[in-house]
């Protein structure tokens, strides 16, 4: 009890800390948000690495690295105060696996600092892009380099002895006309499984995105209502269309995009309903892509579209306050 | 007969940390402080006018402040001394200017620094003697022998009682009892809920008042009964409680009241002592917007409340003191009975040592409390807790849009809209996302990982539409 005097000044001081209720928080930062989904995002890192081999490693530290710089500078630029909260290395690392496995890296810079700059920055930082940074950054890419955002190569075999670079083979995409697939149907649905397959270094390991996303689910850090109705749309509109379902669900980016693009905050609709109906329409525009569309796949397009529907769902899509009776308005105006 | 029902565990809510402290430190009644500041509005209602001037030599218990509204409560004198000055203050309840009394003890006259010494304090204790509150009901004898008496009274009788005693809410609200107790013609109360949940952190006054009063709260809940004649009665208790839902149980059966009394165990979870979350997780019911827990034929009493009742029917006893708990970052946290107006900085010798650095004192619990500007703010009617707490300084970033706001809102709304409206004055928006209905119960704050201040915009935004209208 030696400082007693002091707590007697203190307090007759009459100095005291004010702020607004609740006094207690529950520590649950942004950044800590953005951590777990970037240990979650481990999975399909490592995935691209051991399919795509030591360029996807690049890849993907190239592309990390120009985000995490170019927000830095952006946000110099803008006289507002930088925070490291993992945001932009979130983006820079789902940009990274969502490229085809041989873009050259300049490329690949010009891509994440568009994603940063112009697709999160120009609209006011986190919180107030429209667009899904890292999918637009791969959009701007598509526009911009279409062959070689279209030029797939089989994985690289990298852990195969004497295996050399250029030996890599060219393929099609699996979702183009044009591919053909050596084997039988059900080891072409374990290639598409675990990912050995042509495609962006990240997306083609469904299981290592299905692990990752239900890890987010159980964290409660994603709605599962997304991923599920986005892609049991495609599932669904595959059936009707008399496509191949399995084929439909795990090849291209619909998995990675139902599960860490689709359920994006800051694009996404904040109620469950809301979610419902862009997830669903989400899965209808890919569905139209895939199927008339002159692309061989539509995921990153449907999803970007149904971003720009976001606030407009969040507007009429609102949950009935508890307790809510509704306004009867009679024929001659009154409210009864 | 069971009377104690339990709700399952997977109702919606908060889990917070408890950190009831003071859970087992008994309510001890401390003497009655040097000097007391009493404002003019302790309640939800009309500002009450002065019926003493300056000067004037005042009892404890004496009647200095009423109001001819309806929706107002008497106030009256904690402390015997003499009425020193009257302040301009603001009101705790509605955030408005108010006039308030001083009034100062002997005690204060002899000794100007403030502090009690224990002799005259003693003395000053003797000279308060006016109530005959021995306070407890002994036995159930006596227990009978009150309810012989209410059963004499008429309903309107007892309601009169509860007005003149000035009794208001004390689960915080502070809304004049006898205003809730008279029911208008034509609706019909089935329920009587009285509230024992005490949901926020940190707070153990009601949980103490439970296990110390138990009679007494039963008997002031009989006479609820007696007044609203409602089917039944029905005492809502968090289960971390459980000492306090087992002697109530026991008290119910020892004094052959389970026809009229039943214990809802709920689950611990923020905000279930919320009228409106209460009477959904009990009855299934849902208030409507803008309506009041008696268009559901129900209402809702905290414990405490029941205490005051007792002893008002009992002991023509007005409401001038109450149980605090004094908690937080201190050493020793404690269960009071203070006196009505005792100022925060004349309890200081109870907060301890504290560290050289701002602490926030915080009237009411940690999730609704507000921080005192200064350390004569006077302990009213609806404080129940003094939290002491060291500030936490947070930076409020931009929203994510993450949503937990919408998942964990009791009132099923979208708070994250009324932090970015306003920022940016749109108060109308705010109204077409429903901002009346929020209760300011501090979930979404809580939750916010960008640390947003989602109830200082709503309750801004109130304000300003309640300016608009």
């Amino acid at each position: 009890m030696d400082s007693k005097i002091d707590e007697a000044k203190l307090i007759d001081s009459g100095e005291v800390y004010i702020a607004h209720p609740p006094h207690i928080w529950s520590g649950f930062s942004t950044a800590k948000v953005m951590y777990i989904v970037l240990a979650v995002l481990a999975l399909p890192f490592a995935a691209a690495v051991y399919f795509f081999g030591l360029r996807a490693l690049y890849l993907i530290i190239i592309s990390m690295a120009t985000a995490l710089i170019t927000e830095f500078a952006i946000k110099k630029l803008r006289k507002k105060p930088f925070y490291m909260d993992g945001s932009a290395l979130i983006t820079g690392l789902l940009f990274a696996l969502v490229l085809p496995p041989r873009i050259p890296f300049w490329m690949a810079i010009i891509g994440a600092a568009f994603s940063i700059a112009i697709a999160k920055e120009a609209f006011g930082g986190l919180g107030f892009n429209i667009f899904n940074p890292a999918l637009a950054g791969r959009a701007f890419l598509a526009i911009c380099f279409p062959t070689a955002m279209t030029s797939w190569y089989f994985p690289a075999k990298w852990f195969v002895p004497g295996y050399a670079a250029a030996d890599a083979l060219t393929s099609a995409s699996p979702l183009s006309e044009s591919y053909i697939y050596e084997g039988t149907r059900a080891a072409l649905y374990k290639d598409l499984f675990f990912g050995n397959i042509a495609g962006s270094i990240g997306e083609t390991s469904a299981l290592a995105i299905l692990i990752g996303g239900i890890i987010l689910i159980a964290l409660k850090l994603i709605d599962w209502k997304i991923p599920v109705i986005f892609i049991g749309t495609v599932a669904l509109g595959s059936l009707i269309f008399g496509n191949d379902v399995l084929f439909q669900v795990l090849s291209g980016g619909l998995m990675i995009g139902a599960f860490f693009m689709a359920t994006d905050y800051v694009t996404s609709p904040v109620t469950g309903a809301g979610r419902i109906i862009f997830a669903f329409g989400a899965g209808i525009i890919t569905l139209l892509i895939r199927n008339f569309g002159s692309l061989p796949e539509g995921v990153a397009f449907s999803i970007l579209i149904m971003n720009a529907f976001t606030p407009l769902i969040d507007k009429y899509v609102r949950p009935k306050p508890f307790g809510f009776v509704r306004t009867i308005v009679k024929k001659d105006g009154k409210r009864k | 007969m069971n009377i104690i029902s339990r709700k399952p565990r997977f109702v919606s809510g908060l889990r917070l940390k408890e950190n009831k402290k003071s859970e087992h430190s008994p309510i001890s009644v401390i003497p009655p402080p040097p000097r007391v500041i009493i404002p003019m509005q302790m309640h939800a209602g009309a500002e009450c006018s002065l019926l003493v001037q300056r000067g004037d030599k005042v009892k404890t218990g004496q009647l200095i402040a009423q109001s001819d509204a309806f929706v107002s409560a008497k106030i009256h004198s904690t402390i015997t001394g003499t009425v020193k000055s009257i302040l301009k203050t603001v009101s705790p309840a509605t955030s408005t200017i108010i006039s308030a009394v001083e009034i100062t003890s002997k005690i204060a006259e002899q000794q100007q620094d403030g502090r009690l010494d224990s002799d005259t304090a003693n003395a000053g204790l003797e000279e308060e003697k006016v109530f005959d509150d021995s306070g407890h009901i002994k036995s159930a004898e006596e227990f009978r022998i009150f309810l012989k008496k209410v059963e004499s009274e008429q309903g309107a009788g007892l309601i009169q009682k509860i007005k003149d005693a000035g009794i208001v809410g004390l689960g915080g609200a502070a809304f004049p009892t006898h205003v809730k107790l008279s029911v208008p013609e034509g609706k019909k109360i089935d329920t009587v809920i009285l509230n024992g949940c005490e949901c926020e952190p940190y707070i153990t006054a009601d949980h103490r008042m439970m296990l110390e009063y138990s009679m007494e709260i039963l008997a002031g809940a009989y006479v609820i009964f007696k007044i609203l004649g409602p089917q039944k009665v029905i005492i809502a208790i968090e289960n971390n409680k459980e000492d306090a839902i087992k002697l109530i149980a026991d008290k119910i059966f020892e004094l052959g009241l389970e026809n009229i009394f039943s214990i809802s165990a709920l689950p611990s979870r923020y905000p279930m002592g919320a009228e409106k979350t209460l009477i959904k997780n009990i009855l299934k019911r849902k208030v409507p917007v803008g309506g009041l827990p008696l268009n559901v034929g129900v209402v809702v009493q905290n414990v405490s409340t029941a205490k005051a009742i007792f002893d008002a029917v009992a002991y023509d006893k007005p409401l001038i003191e109450r149980a605090i708990t004094i908690t937080g970052d201190i050493i020793k946290p404690v269960n009071l009975m203070v006196r009505i107006g005792t100022l925060v900085g004349d309890l200081k010798n109870y907060f301890g040592v504290l560290k050289e650095k701002p602490y926030d004192f915080i009237f009411g619990g940690p999730m609704t409390g507000f921080s005192v500007a200064n350390m004569n703010f006077p302990i009213v009617k609806g404080t129940g807790c003094v939290l002491v707490k060291e500030g936490m300084d947070l930076t409020e970033k931009n929203c994510i849009r993450c949503s937990r706001c919408v998942s964990v809102c009791p009132m099923n709304l979208m708070p994250l809209m009324y932090g970015t409206y306003a920022k940016n004055n749109m108060w109308e928006q705010c109204r077409q996302y429903y901002i009346e209905s929020c209760i300011e119960c501090g979930s979404c704050a809580y939750v916010c990982p960008s640390a947003i201040p989602l109830v200082g915009y709503i309750k801004t935004g109130k304000a300003v539409l309640a300016r608009k209208k």
